[in-house]
């Protein structure tokens, strides 16, 4: 056994020095004007602050995407989940959001003489608005929030530190596949939204209400362009990375046990959910000015 | 101290650490810790809760960023490397953590593989046999199948220990690896630790607050106490010691007795 170049004791010594960083207190009016400065504006800097760090986290994550290795695998988990596991709910909402649409419409629009024009508004409705939106608050419930609750728990049981600790960078083995999967599935559930939707609003008008088929879907084709369902899809899209970066970066960011896992599940879905609706307004503002309605 | 002293490969000395500094918030954690790992030995870092051993080993693996201080593994300081330069300096690294970190998605062969999946590119067969052999050295046979989730706690660790040495490192962290664990399962874990850093030649670097551990496989001991390393030495230098804190650290522990009388008026 090697002896040490310095016994115990005399290291002991020689470690104790002081620290290099001041203790002088600051005066008592500055403690005081700076604790109400953070009582004030202290929310708002946290929500900056969440904010940018959710930035610079999509950034890391396309940063990720163009660097080896590629792992397919990762992707299309995230992709079945993301999509193929939220087909049948999207599917579910979306006939009974149109169903209820149109059974709310039909009566307001005969009092008007405008009967034909049922189909047109619903699926304009829906195509722009409806389905985007309410597909993106169901993908959050659905994914958004497995997403906080599974990078939460590997967070706290330090899977992720184990990631790092093998070389793998977290951000591309589980942020980069989620955040692009949401991204190509979000606009794919809004057409099959769209399209439910459309069929639950026929079966009520046509079939239960007895509107004409003809002026139904005549109407329909006249009105609805495919540039109001590129402004859905591209709102899809966006909304798909607003949940799944929100979704990770409440995840990856937990803290404080199963406690902190719930409190990231909740933020997740809350953040996202009004982002998705705030976002809403502002985005079909840009896009409406982008693309100047043709009508 | 110059931090060039240490740019050269010492023969004896794998990891060199100098005035490490680093707070969370308010909370001065480090306060400056020079540490010096030996080569092939089993190094134990012991100290209370909450004094930083395991923020030390996060250090150690560029898990966490210093807010000063440098930290040299085979001459190379990490300290300034980004994350992906870090990740070739990790290859040198295994980690057992305190819970094993196991992915829970997966079996135990999907777990201890995982490491060869991301950085080899050896075939599906070669892969299953080498994880059945880390298996077998650690005492676990027909495990593969089994879910993470289903493993007791000394399995998990042995797991996360295969997992740790299947890409052969050299240099091994475990951080608090009896934590949690029976007399016999800590005896296993110990004896576990031995083997390894015999069989492989490994430089061990173990975080404990266990002394009956310590003092059964240590070669050598550091206390990390108020964010600094206040004693260092072998096993036996450290039963000679006439510092307080540590004597009552030790003695505490009631499983080992240190030889002449506790000084009664502090430390040296």
């Amino acid at each position: 056994m090697d002896k040490p170049s310095v016994p115990a004791s005399v290291e002991a010594k020689k470690t104790e020095r002081p620290t290099k960083r001041s203790t002088k207190r600051p005066a008592r009016w500055v403690t005081r004007v700076d604790d109400l400065w953070h009582q004030v504006f202290g929310p708002l800097f946290k929500g900056f602050e969440t904010f940018g760090q959710i930035l610079v986290l999509t950034g890391q994550a396309f940063y990720w995407l163009f660097r080896r290795p590629f792992r397919w695998r990762e992707y299309l988990v995230a992709l079945d989940f993301i999509g193929v596991g939220s087909l049948s709910i999207i599917v579910l909402v979306g006939l009974f959001t149109g169903a209820a649409f149109s059974l709310q419409v039909t009566d307001t629009f005969r009092t008007f003489g405008m009967e034909s024009y049922i189909g047109a508004m619903v699926t304009l409705a829906l195509v722009r608005e409806l389905a985007p939106v309410l597909t993106a608050l169901m993908v959050t419930a659905r994914a958004g929030s497995a997403m906080a609750t599974e990078l939460g728990s590997m967070r706290i049981t330090e899977q992720i530190d184990a990631l790092r600790t093998m070389a793998v960078s977290p951000v591309q083995y589980l942020v980069t596949p989620r955040i692009v999967a949401s991204i190509i599935m979000m606009p794919l559930l809004t057409m099959v939204f769209s399209f439910a939707g459309m069929v639950g609003a026929y079966l009520v008008a046509v079939i239960l209400l007895e509107v004409d088929h003809g002026l139904f879907i005549s109407e329909t084709e006249w009105m609805v362009d495919t540039y109001d369902i590129k402004i859905g899809l591209i709102k899809a899209a966006i909304f798909g990375w607003v949940l799944s970066s929100v979704g990770c970066h409440q995840g990856i960011s937990a803290a404080g046990g199963a406690k902190g896992v719930g409190l990231a599940t909740t933020r997740a879905v809350v953040y996202s959910s009004v982002a998705v609706l705030m976002l809403d307004y502002f985005v079909g503002d840009i896009l409406l000015i982008i693309y100047e309605s043709p009508s | 101290m110059t931090a060039t002293d240490f740019t050269e490969r010492d023969e004896r000395y794998q990891i060199r650490v100098r005035n490490l500094h680093k707070s969370f918030g308010k909370h001065h954690v480090l306060r400056g810790i020079d540490l010096d790992i030996e080569r092939h030995k089993i190094n134990i870092i012991i100290g209370g809760s909450g004094q930083g051993k395991s923020v030390l080993c996060k250090h150690l693996m560029g898990l966490l960023k210093p807010d000063e201080g440098h930290i040299f593994v085979d001459g190379l300081d990490i300290v300034p490397l980004n994350e992906v330069e870090m990740n070739g300096v990790r290859r040198k690294f295994g980690m057992l953590f305190q819970q094993a970190a196991l992915f829970d998605s997966m079996t135990v062969e999907e777990n201890v593989s995982f490491p060869l999946r991301e950085h080899t590119n050896l075939p599906r067969n070669k892969i299953q046999e080498m994880v059945a052999e880390k298996l077998a050295i650690l005492g676990l046979h027909n495990a593969e199948k089994k879910m993470s989730s289903e493993l007791s706690g000394g399995m998990a660790k042995r797991v996360g220990l295969a997992r740790a040495i299947v890409l052969e490192p050299e240099i091994l962290i475990y951080d608090e690896p009896t934590t949690g664990l029976d007399p016999i399962a800590t005896k296993n874990v110990d004896n576990m630790i031995a083997e390894t850093a015999q069989h492989l030649g490994v430089t061990s670097i173990v975080i404990s607050h266990d002394m009956a551990s310590t003092f059964r496989i240590a070669d050598r001991i550091f206390m990390l106490q108020g964010g600094r390393i206040v004693a260092n030495g072998t096993p036996e230098e450290i039963l000679d010691t006439t510092n307080e804190d540590l004597r009552v650290f030790v003695e505490t522990s009631g499983t080992v007795k240190f030889h002449g009388q506790p000084s009664m008026g502090g430390a040296v």
